[in-house]
């Protein structure tokens, strides 16, 4: 039993914190901006493969630094000429043009990497097993991650709430012509967060490309669990990403353990329906069939209850 | 000066009686076209194609009552379209096993009945919400539904779905339903139907309050009316016609399976509302009726069809965001005052420009497409009946001539176009068409 | 080969002017699969097996007097989609349907063929599924008109435990599967057969988790490892094969994998990426490793043409079974290619014979049990590029792989 608790709460943690990883842009954007950017999974994706196709010339590390830059790049042109012009339309038209441009790129992606995945290796750096928990190896490029979660979290919120730069993001947000009257370039202000909030989906998009599939469908499978993620933390909260990324890391990685389904819990109750109805195959489905949609469940919970998310503090 | 009164009076009179007729008019040309199509497009594509759109146009109207007229983002409208269809086929096949005398024609009544009840059940939870967290919800319970389809196989059949045969229910006037041409004109008349019917629920007091909560829902609460109510009352109605369509689609496919559930289904409906203009009634049959061709059509032509959706996606939103129909709206006044031909010669002039440049564009995707993964296969590749290498310096030359040459005298023309614009503004202002 | 925006302006004309196409001097194969979005890499792939294929038969005069045409069709995996583009083949003059990618794309087809057939007397059709195993194709909703090409996955289950039976070392069974009609029918299979063959194996997990919804592998791997199981039997495809096994990996799971689809697209590159040498296994019905000259040769001609293995020996099965059945019935009619399809006996494309059951349209051919990992010196081929290829570990006949059948099939009269 207490294997089991460790190495679900363990696999839970790194699972949350890979989350957040891939949802830390989104998170910013969304926080800064109001935008939810339909595209950011495609700019994890497009991370995963320029990571891929510069660390075949280069190496693993040179792919770290620069495929972060040229994702960042490509959001801040997407922003100046894409989304500032369709800002003045409102945020229907916001999300409907990210939503058009995750197509785009997926397909441009697909042009140039084809549809089957890429062999996107780890670096050989990293490709060992750092440590062994009840007879489990937890590979050093785990840790690695875990690390650069930590401090992608650390430092974005040093950022946001010590600096200046941060300030000024904040108060652009809530009032941006005051902001201007006062000398900042706020245009300029929305096209760094979005480009470094693209950035950020690059830096993902290479960690996480050798640890998951790196394919062109890969935008299309994650994007919704990284939406979960951003809502049920909540708007304008950074934290609030980090605790719903732990928490529905840790709420899928234990339902998955658990094999109990109605069935088993009334099985004194003598209650058999039929194996070929709509009863039957509700009464046996186990939690751990439906582990994966849970997020889901919670995201449509949470927004019922508490529609700013769980440490939001503004209404959508 | 009582003759010109008379005058005036005679002409008011007239036009009062068109006034009258001209609504039934449209609705009888409308069915008259409907019943003549067919005898245009006679092959079995055909046929299919124009079911589908019949399908699509009351999909797309659904999903329009909560877009356009409510104000309401819903990214998971294909759940109460493939609800509505597997109830139909499980309708169908339970009235053909314990032979009830139901005829065919009534069985898109069982999706509907279907989309209005998991509209009420679900409706009760996303409508708490409205902008983003309702789009959240709805994403959610699509992915939720979604699922639970293949889990749970013996109502949704698992992945094969479920099947039924729509020539074995009752028969009347001798039709059997087998030929597509009768489930044509059966998907043609639940059209009719459908769109009448919405059209006159937005010429209600609640079509209207829904107008008012997608404007201003605080200021709609202020007069007196419960923006959630009225948010939710709209969002069973629109489940009720998404059923519908749905169930028309069971029919048509004799098949309802899980991929009516899934994420493309919603986001079809979406592009189809939003590129036909989500602002006017008949925005989404226009954008229905488009995207329909373009899908069945476009892959048949190139393999990155989804890049020029995506493409003409983030055009209509940047540069149209009132949609086709909100281009051709924009014309009415101009018409009205006479001054559209002035105009349209402008347009033409803009024309060859806008090709050269479309053409360029496609020149470009099409070689990048055979350069790129494609390579493997050879570089050579056809267009327009001419072979080429994708390699080639003349092919890339004349490519990036057309863009620019094309993007230069677009810009020329443009002037031209907005000086002849206000030009017809003008004339429509001062006939006090416009303001 | 037609260029494919010549066909489809073809086939837009033909649309508007409602008239059928006129030419009936080749004889034309309508091929419905993903050409695009997801599938389209292993759509493209099949669609390059039936071309080479048409020219082999083209070259030696065709079948019946006539030439072959294979006439491409985008389905985008969606069964709707497939419909329509049906509609567009029989449109375009093809009578001869085939696909394999997706069973909810065969089901649609298979139950649309069969109606048409019967509404629509004189101008029947065939359906030739060359991929999709779903079991109900040939046994609950089987169908006069649908020939089966692949062997249907409680085929492959009894294949795979008639070899298991013989393995004394397999103990402790563990299952996990998508979440689908077919994952499902994988463990139900599992589980009866190893119970009637070798009730002494444990089945120690038995595991469903959503299709392509799980990104992150580790809790599962953790539950093979707590249930102490030494073989794995899963039926995993695409990227829920590929997150599988490098979960394992990075946990250091050391167990035997008996899988459907280690064959897959990308499937022996996550192999290859997760080290596991030999280790994997596959049930296939045939290699290009294995020791037949004339499929190798083939399979070095196919991939200096076209940079791919052959995904699909049993297309080649089937093309020269449809040439054969058209020179036997000297006819390219639908009906009476089906009819002398039936019972007919061929040498399979990598060596032994294959007989298409009158029952149920299923073909039955030997199966082989593949591992993946280093190569031997009688091995020339490795697979995706990644140096490891497939080493033949068990041969089954044909008769050693034959199920019963609930087929209740509606003939023609």
């Amino acid at each position: 039993m207490a294997e089991l608790i460790l190495i679900s709460t363990l696999n839970g943690v790194l699972y949350g914190l890979l989350l957040f990883l891939m949802a830390s842009g989104l998170t910013l954007i969304f926080s800064m901006m109001g935008v939810l950017n339909f595209a950011h999974a495609s700019f994890y994706m497009l991370g995963a493969f320029l990571g891929f196709q510069i660390s075949r010339w280069a190496g693993f590390w040179m792919a770290l630094i620069v495929a972060p830059v040229l994702v960042g790049l490509a959001g801040a042109v997407v922003e100046r000429f894409g989304l500032r012009n369709v800002h003045r339309h409102g945020h229907v038209a916001e999300l409907l043009f990210t939503f058009g441009l995750a197509f785009v790129i997926e397909e441009l992606v697909q042009i140039v990497w084809g549809k089957s995945p890429v062999d996107f290796r780890t670096p050989a750096l990293l490709d060992f097993p750092a440590f062994t928990v009840f007879a489990t190896n937890y590979p050093a490029y785990k840790l690695f991650m875990l690390v650069i979660s930590i401090a992608i979290f650390v430092g974005l919120f040093v950022m946001l709430t010590r600096t200046r730069i941060g300030l000024i993001v904040q108060a652009a947000l809530t009032h941006p012509h005051m902001v201007a009257h006062l000398g900042h370039n706020v245009p300029f202000v929305f096209m760094s967060v979005f480009g470094v909030g693209a950035a950020l989906a690059g830096i993902a998009g290479v960690i996480a490309g050798p640890a998951l599939v790196t394919q062109s469908s890969m935008a299309a499978l994650l994007g919704p669990i990284l939406f979960v993620v951003v809502v049920v933390g909540g708007l304008g909260s950074l934290q609030g990403a980090l605790f719903a990324s732990l928490l529905i890391g840790l709420l899928q990685t234990f339902a998955i353990s658990i094999n109990l389904s109605l069935s088993d819990i009334f099985a004194g109750s003598g209650f058999t329906p039929e194996p070929n109805t709509l009863l039957g195959d509700l009464w046996r489905v186990s939690v751990a069939q439906i582990a994966p949609i849970l997020p889901y469940v919670l995201l449509i919970l949470v927004l019922i209850f508490k529609p700013t998310g769980l440490f939001g503090n503004r209404e959508t | 000066m009582s003759d010109a009164i008379a005058t005036r009076g005679a002409t008011t009179a007239a036009q009062t009686s068109i006034g009258r007729v001209a609504p039934w008019g449209v609705w009888i040309a409308a069915g008259l076209l409907l019943a003549g199509l067919p005898l245009v497009f006679r092959s079995g594509t055909a046929l299919t194609m124009l079911s589908l759109m019949g399908i699509a146009i009351i999909f797309a109207l659904s999903y329009n009552m909560l877009l356009g007229q409510t104000g309401m983002l819903s990214f998971g409208h294909a759940v109460y379209y493939g609800l509505g269809a597997y109830f139909s086929v499980h309708a169908i096949n339970w009235a053909i096993a314990a032979k009830l005398p139901i005829p065919l024609l009534l069985m898109p009544l069982a999706g509907g009945f279907a989309g209005l009840l998991f509209a009420v059940l679900f409706g009760w939870v996303s409508t708490k919400r409205s902008g983003t967290a309702f789009a959240m919800i709805s994403l959610g319970l699509a992915e939720l539904v979604g699922s639970s389809s293949l889990i749970l196989r013996s109502f949704f059949g698992g992945e094969e779905g479920v099947t039924t045969n729509r020539t074995k229910l009752l028969r009347l006037f001798d039709w059997n339903f087998g030929p597509q041409i009768q489930v044509y004109y059966l998907i043609a008349a639940w059209c009719l139907l459908s769109i009448a019917l919405m059209y006159a629920l937005t010429r209600t007091p609640f079509g209207r309050m829904c107008n008012a909560v997608r404007d201003n829902s605080e200021r709609a609460q202020f007069v007196g009316y419960n923006p959630q109510v009225v948010r939710f009352i709209a969002f069973c109605l629109s489940g009720m016609f998404a059923g519908i369509a749905g169930g028309l689609a069971s029919i048509n496919f004799e098949l309802a399976n899980s991929a009516l559930f899934s994420a493309v289904q919603s986001g079809n409906v979406l592009l189809a509302t939003f590129i036909g203009g989500a602002g006017h009634f008949v925005g989404p049959i226009l954008g229905a009726v488009l995207v329909t061709y373009l899908q069945n059509m476009l892959s048949d032509v190139t393999e990155v069809w989804q890049l020029y959706f995506g493409l003409m996606f983030i055009a209509t939103v940047m540069y149209a965001p009132g949609g086709l129909a909100g281009l051709i709206m924009m014309h009415g006044p101009i018409w009205r005052a006479g001054a559209l031909s002035k105009l349209l010669l402008a347009y033409a002039v803009l024309l060859v420009p806008i090709a050269l440049v479309a053409v360029g564009a496609v020149l470009v995707i099409e070689m990048m497409t055979h350069l790129g993964v494609k390579a493997a296969e050879g570089t050579t590749m056809k267009m327009a009946g001419i072979t080429f290498d994708a390699r080639s310096w003349l092919a890339w030359a004349l490519a990036l001539i057309l863009l620019l040459a094309g993007g230069g005298l677009a810009r020329l023309a443009w002037h031209r176009v907005a000086a002849a614009w206000d030009r017809a503004q003008g004339v429509a202002r001062e006939k006090g068409l416009t303001i | 080969m037609i260029s494919r925006s010549l066909l489809a302006a073809f086939v837009a004309t033909g649309v508007l002017a409602g008239s059928p196409a006129a030419a009936q001097d080749t004889i034309k194969i309508a091929y419905i699969d993903p050409l695009s979005g997801p599938g389209a890499t292993v759509g493209e792939v099949g669609l390059k097996t039936f071309q080479f294929l048409a020219e082999e038969l083209n070259a030696k005069g065709g079948a019946g007097g006539k030439k072959f045409e294979i006439l491409p069709f985008d389905n985008k995996t969606n069964p709707q989609e497939s419909l329509v583009q049906v509609q567009k083949a029989v449109d375009a003059g093809a009578r001869i349907i085939t696909q394999g990618n997706g069973s909810s794309v065969a089901a649609a087809l298979s139950d649309w063929v069969t109606k048409y057939n019967e509404r629509n007397p004189g101008k029947e059709l065939i359906y030739l599924n060359y991929a999709a195993v779903d079991p109900v194709l040939t046994n609950e909703k089987c169908s006069f008109s649908h020939f089966r090409w692949d062997a249907n996955s409680d085929i492959k289950m009894e294949a795979l435990t008639n070899y298991m039976k013989g393995q004394k070392d397999i103990k402790k069974v563990y299952l996990i599967n998508q979440d689908y009609s077919f994952g499902q029918a994988v463990r139900k299979a599992a589980i009866e057969m190893l119970k009637a063959k070798r009730p002494d194996i444990q089945v120690v997990g038995d595991e469903l988790h959503p299709l392509l919804k799980v990104t992150d592998f580790a809790p599962y791997i953790a539950k093979i490892k707590a249930s102490g199981a030494d073989t794995v039997i899963t039926g995993n495809w695409s990227q829920d094969f590929a997150l599988l096994l490098k979960a394992a990996a990075d946990a250091g799971l050391q167990v035997n994998w008996y899988t459907y689809y280690a064959g897959g697209t990308g499937g022996p590159t996550s192999v290859k990426q997760t080290g596991l040498n030999h280790r994997v296994f596959a049930i296939q019905e045939g290699s290009a490793n294995v020791d037949h000259a004339a499929s190798q040769a083939t399979e070095k001609a196919f991939r200096e043409k076209f940079g791919v293995s052959i995904f699909y020996p049993r297309a080649f099965n089937q093309m020269r079974m449809l040439a054969a059945a058209i020179n036997k019935a000297n006819s390219a009619d639908p009906t009476k290619i089906a009819l002398a399809l039936e019972d007919m006996k061929v040498d399979v494309f990598n060596g032994g014979e294959g007989v298409m059951r009158k029952d149920d349209h299923q073909f039955f051919q030997p199966m082989y049990i593949v591992s993946l990992g280093e190569r031997g010196p009688k091995e020339p081929f490795d697979e995706e590029k990644t140096g490891w290829g497939w080493r033949t570990i068990a041969r089954l006949d044909a008769k050693d792989t034959v199920l019963p059948t609930t087929c209740k099939m509606q003939r023609p009269s």
